[in-house]
This record gives structure tokens, C-alpha cells and sequence, in this order.
């Protein structure tokens, strides 16, 4: 032992007699996570929240959360003497005043754009790889509730400056308010103390954006990570890889380095595009004015489905009883997105209903091979792409050329058309892939070289796969559609007989699949 | 002269006369054409008219009518004015290119001599807006950037956009940049209202709030991208599409490298 080593163990002795945490480092410090690119879309989506609560902490030293009215006297000349809310004038100082101060904005502003992409993206792996599946279905909750916190969370961010955007923004948000039905004016009154705009909101939401949101997010997020430590991470399948065991890098030394890595690259980036690349440039929008207004205006990204469905519903209104309710808006901007989410947060549930599956399962699963639920998830993109479009349509009709009214209909059309549409193409194109790749199995792949055999015939050569990828292909279990009897062992009709049905002709949906090859196909093929 | 015509032969005659040749016209045109451009000083209001009236017949009468009255395709000329017909031609919208939903901005068809024959003439069939001449236009001495800001996010943002890069309108139309458009034409549009937009006459803003509007649109353009690439000014569309292709394509390259198996 060198008197290195000698020193770390003395201090290593020290903590642990003090802590007892040898027992435990040295479990966890050898726990090992599976290697791919995509499962390291979370970890994007944690150091931007790392990176988030950084550059906030440096803006909140210097913004003024008040709608008091000031005069500015700052350095930017186009906005002098104009009157503001003291919430857009210290963002305008931090912007141009404080040292750093821009950097950090836009650093803080792409952070929460990546933010919300990168989460969208870890979802997306998650559904469509099947790792909900039990045991992990509590954490895909925890999951969609992240989503949903991030999108307030971003809401409220961008309409902090109050600037003419953000206002804009807090205008149809509280339309959106005042469309639930019987209390929806009275929450908006409670929510804004008082008439639109009133003077409560952006103190409040300061408050809701920087204390209350962020400790939900850490609490959760910490949840969420601990139960991915504890159930272990999901593996894709392939040779030596199990249910019971999972096969990476021990996090200890090349796993975390690569994480720590990792880190430093996002933040790099997101440093990198807060440097030459402008996003929120508040002062060109000017302070709010509820009576102004900017052609363009749009939400976020992440919010623009939103608006891209409000601006597609057509003007449905109903008056009864002194009450007026706004299905124009009800409609696509609470109910929709009520059903999306709900589901999202259900589906879990819904599929192991469906297949009769509830066993565990720690292997992932090829998309193509569990068909119906890839086609669900490209028609969900496909109506939020169609929402997202439409939420920019003024853009594309400017920059494309095109009749924003024929993009509305475009719109209004294609959401009912579009995504059943994806459903069915995407469906087929798994079956097509297992047919593929079932071809693959029985018959290798294409070389492309032809030989002239002695009676004068020419065939293909074709070129065995490895028994690592055969087994990569075929590994997988293709479970049979329920069956499910309309009466019971002693002939008696069971109950539930409507909801059985449904459910019989739901797992018949789920179970269509190309048959994988058997081993016995596999020893045919062996004797040719 | 006879020891010239002793080189008559020589291998550099040919050239050397041919480039003699090419100046003398160069300059004979250059001479001539400056001549023509000198006119426009001279010439009178009523010959100005006559010519007019002849571009406007071989240019203009077959949509607008011998009389200039208008018909099924175009509108009435009487008593728009010469800031009207200034800022139509001048800017090239008129004539025409195709009857699209919009004239757009172009190359101009008439040059300045022939723009202002025509705007004397249409003028002369019955009063209208005059052409705002450089005193008017004088933005930089009677605006004022911060309340021309705030007049223009007041009355122009809502179709012009908040920086002025230009935005949709219904049914195709649009309301185009005004980034690079002369005051001169900013100021006619004002007092005109061509195509979709409205007249802002002098009760709705006075000529030194319509300088101030001028004054922040200049200011507008000559802006450093104060934040970096600004990508085009027009909101969190394309931001959001940067998000995603830059900085979330960033990190999945990133992140299929650092799980790459070395070889």
C-alpha cells in the first residue's frame, strides 16, 4: 500500500465509523446500468433541471416580481420614459445592466426549452420501448406528473418579464380560466386579484415559479430516480441479457464518468446557444399593454399544441341561465388535454387490462414488435404535430406562402383524419419489419454477390447472421389474445359480459403479430 | 499623316481603333443619357400631365379604365393622389405582376421621371394626398423613438409584428416587413392605406407621431442583434424549432457517442 492509499483509507475508516455508509457505497458503487443512447435522455432532462435551478438562482437576485409602475430610465434607448410594470424594467436591466446578466436569461430560457424537449424525448423511449410495465408503473406516473409540472413551470417562467409576449400569453391563460364552467370567473378573479390583468398575478406566480414548483420538481424527481435505483434500470434484449439480471458498466469508475461527462456537455450546449443564439428578447416586445397586441404571438413550444387547438376550434358558444360557456375554448384547451394526459398517466394500466399481462418485466421491447402500442404512440405525435403546426399558423402562412384560413381547415380536418391514418401505417410497417426481420432469421442477409452455379442457374448469395443477432430477434415472447368464456366452469354466465367483449376483441387488437421463428423452423433450416 | 498610315498594317491596329471606337460611344451615351435625367427639373406640371397620361394608357387603362374611373378588377384613381400612385409604382406593386390576393413589393416598372408623370397626372383628375417631401420627412429632427415604439405596438404590431418583420393576414394577405422600406414609403403608406391597411389620417396620428413611428422602425433596423442570431424576430416558433433540432439534436449525437462500444 502506498501512503496514498494508506491516507484515503484513514478517511475512508473516519466516515464510515462516523456513518456507516461502507456497506452501502459499496453495493451501490458497483451497481451497474445498462449502456444506451437513449437512456440517457433523462439524464438531459435532469442536469437541465440542475442547470435551470443555477442560472434562476442568478436571475432572481435581480428581478423585481411587482407589477408597480415605473418610469424607465435605463440604458435602452427605444424603451426611455416609458412607463412599465417594475417586473419588466428589471428584466430589462438584467438584460442589459446587470454583467452576465443576458447570458444567463437566454442560458436559463434554451435550459427550460431543452428541459421540455428532453423530457418529451425520455417519454417517448419509455412508451415506446414498454418500460411502464410492471413494476414500473408508478414511476411513469411520477413521469407524466414531471411533464405536466414542467409545463406550468415554463408557462409561468416566460410570463414573469411581463413583457407584451408574456402578457399575451397571461391574457388567453386567463380565458382558459374563465371557461370552466360557473366558477371559472371567479377563480380568475381570486387568481389575478381582481379584473385582468390586475396587480397580484406576477408576484404570485413569482412565488409558485421559484419556490413551490421547483421543491415539488426536486421532491419528485428525486422519487422518480430513487425508484429507477431501486427497481434497476430496463435492458434492451439480446444475448446473455435476462429478466433477472441486468448487464452495463458498474457505475463506478467508467459509468460516471461518463455521466459526470455528460453534465458538462449539456451544459456546454445550452451555454453555447445562450451565447449566439437570441431567444425572448424581451425588449423588442415592448412592456405589456393589454391593449396591444403582436402579429405572431406564440406560446413556447411546449405550450404552442395548446394554442394550435384553441386557434382550430370553431366559435361554439352556449348561453343559459346567465351563464355563457365557451366550448371554443373549454373544449381544446381543458377537456383534450384532460383526456391526453389522464390517459397517458392510465395507459399502463389500460394495456396490462388489455393483454392480461401481470408479470414483471425488465426487458425492453423492440417497437415493431408490439405493433399497436407503436401505432398509438406515432398517432398521439401525429395530433400534437397537427396542434403544433396549426399553433404556429401564422408563421408558416407568412414564410410558406400559404392562406392561414387553408392551414386552419388544413388543421381542423387533419386532426380527425391524420392520426388514425398514422395508426394504420404504423402498424403495418411494424408487421412488416417482423416480416423482415423473420426473413433475416430464416434466410440471412442479402450480399448482393451472385454465383453461377454448374447447371447454369444463378442464385443470391445469402449470408448467415450471428447467433447474437438470431437471438436479439427471437428472444422476445409474443403473447396469444385473451380468451375469456361468456360463461363460467359450471356454465353459469359471468358477469361483465359487454366489458369482457370489449376487452376479448382489445387484446385480439394487441396480440396481431408476424410469427417469430420457431427453433424448430430454425433446425429445418439448419438441414437444408 | 504618312507615318501613320505607315502602322495601318500593324498587328495593334485593329484593337487599338476598335477600343478608341467602344470610348467614343461610351461617352457620346453617357453625355446623352445625362441629359435625359436632367429633365425631370425642367420639365412642367402640365407637360408632366400629358406625359402621364400617356404612360397611364399604355400602362394602367386596361385595369383602371381609360378615365382612370376604375372597373370590375381594379379600382377608382380619382382623388387617391400622388402619395398613392408614389408608393404604388414606386414600390413596384403597381402594375401588377399576376392578380394574386396581394401586389407584392418588386422591382419597380417605371422609373423616376415616369413614376412622377404618372402621380402628376392622377393627381391632376381630382385632389388628393401629396407626396410628403423631404421637409415633412425630416423623422430624425421631429420623432421620438420610445412613444413612436409604443404608437407602433399601439397600431401597427398587430398585423406589422412587434419588430416589424411583417405578419399573416386572413385569406392569404399578408402585411409585408417594413424592414429596408423608405420613410418616404412608410409615410405614404400612413396617409394612403394601400391594399389591407387603413388610412391613419392626420387626426388619428399627427405627422410628428407618424415621424416618431418612422424614427422606431429605423431604430428597429438598425439594431444590433443585441442576444445573437435572431432568427428572423418573429417569436418562440422558431426557437422552438432550434430546441429541437440543434440543441436536442446536440445531445442525442452526444449521447450516441458516449455509448458507442469502443472497437
Amino acid at each position: 500500500m502506498t501512503t496514498a492509499e494508506k491516507r484515503l483509507g484513514t478517511v475512508a475508516n473516519y466516515v464510515d465509523e462516523r456513518t456507516g455508509a461502507a456497506g452501502w457505497m459499496k453495493k451501490s458503487l458497483t451497481k451497474v446500468f445498462p449502456d444506451h443512447w437513449s437512456f440517457m435522455l433523462g439524464e438531459v432532462c435532469m442536469y437541465s433541471f440542475v442547470i435551470l435551478l443555477l442560472s434562476g438562482t442568478f436571475l432572481t437576485l435581480w428581478f423585481d416580481p411587482s407589477q408597480r409602475e415605473v418610469v424607465y430610465e435605463g440604458v435602452y434607448e427605444p424603451l426611455k420614459g416609458l412607463k412599465m410594470s417594475a417586473a419588466y424594467a428589471s428584466t430589462l436591466d438584467i438584460s442589459f445592466e446587470v454583467r452576465g446578466g443576458l447570458l444567463m436569461r437566454q442560458i436559463h430560457h434554451w435550459a427550460a426549452n431543452i428541459f421540455m424537449a428532453a423530457i418529451v424525448a425520455h417519454l417517448l423511449r419509455v412508451f415506446f420501448t414498454g418500460a411502464f410495465r410492471k413494476p414500473r408503473e408508478f414511476n411513469w406516473i411520477l413521469g407524466i406528473l414531471l411533464v405536466t409540472l414542467g409545463l406550468v413551470e415554463g408557462l409561468f417562467g416566460y410570463s414573469l418579464p411581463d413583457d407584451l409576449l408574456s402578457g399575451t400569453g397571461l391574457r388567453i391563460t386567463s380565458a382558459i380560466i374563465q371557461a370552466i364552467p360557473l366558477v371559472g370567473t371567479y377563480i380568475s378573479f381570486f387568481l389575478f386579484g381582481g379584473a385582468f390583468p390586475g396587480v397580484g398575478f406576477i408576484p404570485r406566480i413569482f412565488t409558485l415559479h421559484v419556490l413551490l414548483i421547483p421543491g415539488a420538481f426536486l421532491a419528485v424527481i428525486t422519487i422518480h430516480v430513487m425508484l429507477v435505483w431501486y427497481q434497476k434500470h430496463t435492458q434492451f434484449p439480446g444475448p446473455g441479457k435476462t429478466e433477472k439480471n441486468v448487464v452495463g458498466q458498474p457505475i463506478l469508475p467508467v459509468y460516471m464518468a461518463k455521466a459526470g461527462g455528460f453534465f458538462f456537455i449539456v451544459f456546454g450546449i445550452t451555454a453555447f446557444l445562450g451565447a449566439v443564439a437570441s431567444i425572448n428578447p424581451i425588449w423588442l416586445y415592448g412592456p405589456y399593454n393589454p391593449g396591444q397586441i403582436s402579429a405572431g404571438s406564440q406560446p413556447d413550444w411546449y405550450m404552442g399544441w395548446l394554442d394550435g387547438l384553441v386557434r382550430m376550434a370553431p366559435p361554439l358558444e352556449t348561453h343559459a341561465f346567465g351563464h355563457t360557456i365557451s366550448w371554443n375554448i373549454l373544449i381544446p384547451a381543458l377537456i383534450v388535454p384532460g383526456i391526453l394526459f389522464t390517459g397517458m398517466a392510465l395507459y399502463p394500466f389500460i394495456e396490462s387490462w388489455i393483454t392480461g399481462d401481470k408479470r414483471e418485466h425488465h426487458l425492453l421491447d423492440r417497437p415493431r414488435n408490439v405493433p399497436n402500442r407503436t401505432a398509438l404512440g406515432v398517432m398521439s405525435i401525429t395530433f400534437v404535430l397537427i396542434s403544433l403546426i396549426n399553433g404556429g399558423n401564422d408563421i408558416f402562412a407568412t414564410v410558406f406562402d400559404l392562406s392561414i384560413n387553408q392551414i386552419m381547415w388544413f388543421s381542423r380536418i387533419a386532426i380527425f383524419i391524420l392520426p388514425p391514418l398514422a395508426f394504420v401505417i404504423t402498424k403495418r410497417l411494424c408487421l412488416s419489419l417482423q416480416r423482415a426481420d423473420r426473413d433475416l432469421v430464416l434466410h440471412g442477409r442479402e450480399t448482393g454477390r451472385l454465383v453461377r452455379m454448374p447447371s447454369g442457374e444463378f442464385v443470391e448469395v445469402h449470408e448467415e447472421i450471428t447467433p447474437q443477432e438470431r437471438w436479439t430477434l427471437t428472444s422476445h415472447e409474443q403473447q396469444p389474445a385473451l380468451e375469456l368464456s361468456e360463461t363460467d366452469s359450471r356454465g353459469v354466465r359471468r358477469p361483465g359480459g359487454f366489458k369482457n367483449k370489449i376487452r376479448v376483441r382489445l387484446s385480439k387488437a394487441h396480440a396481431v403479430s408476424v410469427p417469430k421463428v420457431t427453433a424448430q423452423e430454425l433446425k429445418e433450416i439448419e438441414h437444408h | 499623316m504618312k507615318h501613320l498610315s505607315r502602322y495601318r498594317r500593324h498587328r495593334a491596329a485593329a484593337p487599338l481603333l476598335l477600343i478608341i471606337a467602344l470610348l467614343g460611344i461610351g461617352t457620346t451615351f453617357n453625355v446623352a443619357s445625362a441629359t435625359i435625367k436632367s429633365t425631370p427639373n425642367t420639365f412642367s406640371r402640365s407637360a408632366a400631365i400629358d406625359e402621364g397620361k400617356q404612360i397611364f394608357l399604355k400602362g394602367c387603362s386596361s385595369c383602371h379604365g381609360l378615365n382612370a374611373e376604375g372597373g370590375a378588377i381594379a379600382p377608382s384613381l380619382i382623388g387617391v393622389g400622388a402619395a398613392s400612385v408614389d408608393f404604388q409604382v414606386g414600390t413596384g406593386r403597381m402594375p401588377m405582376a399576376d392578380m394574386s390576393t396581394q401586389a407584392a413589393r418588386k422591382a419597380p416598372v417605371y422609373d423616376a421621371r415616369e413614376t412622377a408623370a404618372l402621380a402628376a397626372y392622377v393627381a391632376s383628375l381630382a385632389p388628393g394626398p401629396a407626396i410628403p417631401g423631404d421637409e415633412v420627412l425630416n423623422y430624425e429632427r421631429d420623432g421620438n423613438t420610445a412613444e413612436g415604439g409604443e404608437l407602433f405596438r399601439n397600431n401597427c404590431a398587430m398585423c406589422h409584428n412587434f419588430a416589424g418583420q411583417g405578419g399573416a393576414l386572413t385569406q392569404g394577405k399578408y402585411a409585408p416587413t417594413l424592414m429596408g422600406v423608405e420613410p418616404k414609403y412608410i409615410y405614404e403608406a400612413l396617409i394612403t392605406g394601400p391594399q389591407s391597411m387603413p388610412v391613419f389620417s392626420d387626426k388619428t396620428l399627427t405627422p410628428e407621431e407618424k415621424l416618431s413611428v418612422i424614427k422606431w422602425i429605423k431604430a428597429a433596423e438598425a439594431e444590433p442583434n443585441l442576444g445573437g442570431a435572431t432568427m428572423g424576430r418573429i417569436g418562440p416558433v422558431t426557437e422552438g424549432l432550434l430546441t429541437w433540432v440543434l440543441g436536442l439534436g446536440l445531445l442525442i449525437a452526444v449521447a450516441v457517442w458516449l455509448t458507442t462500444k469502443a472497437r
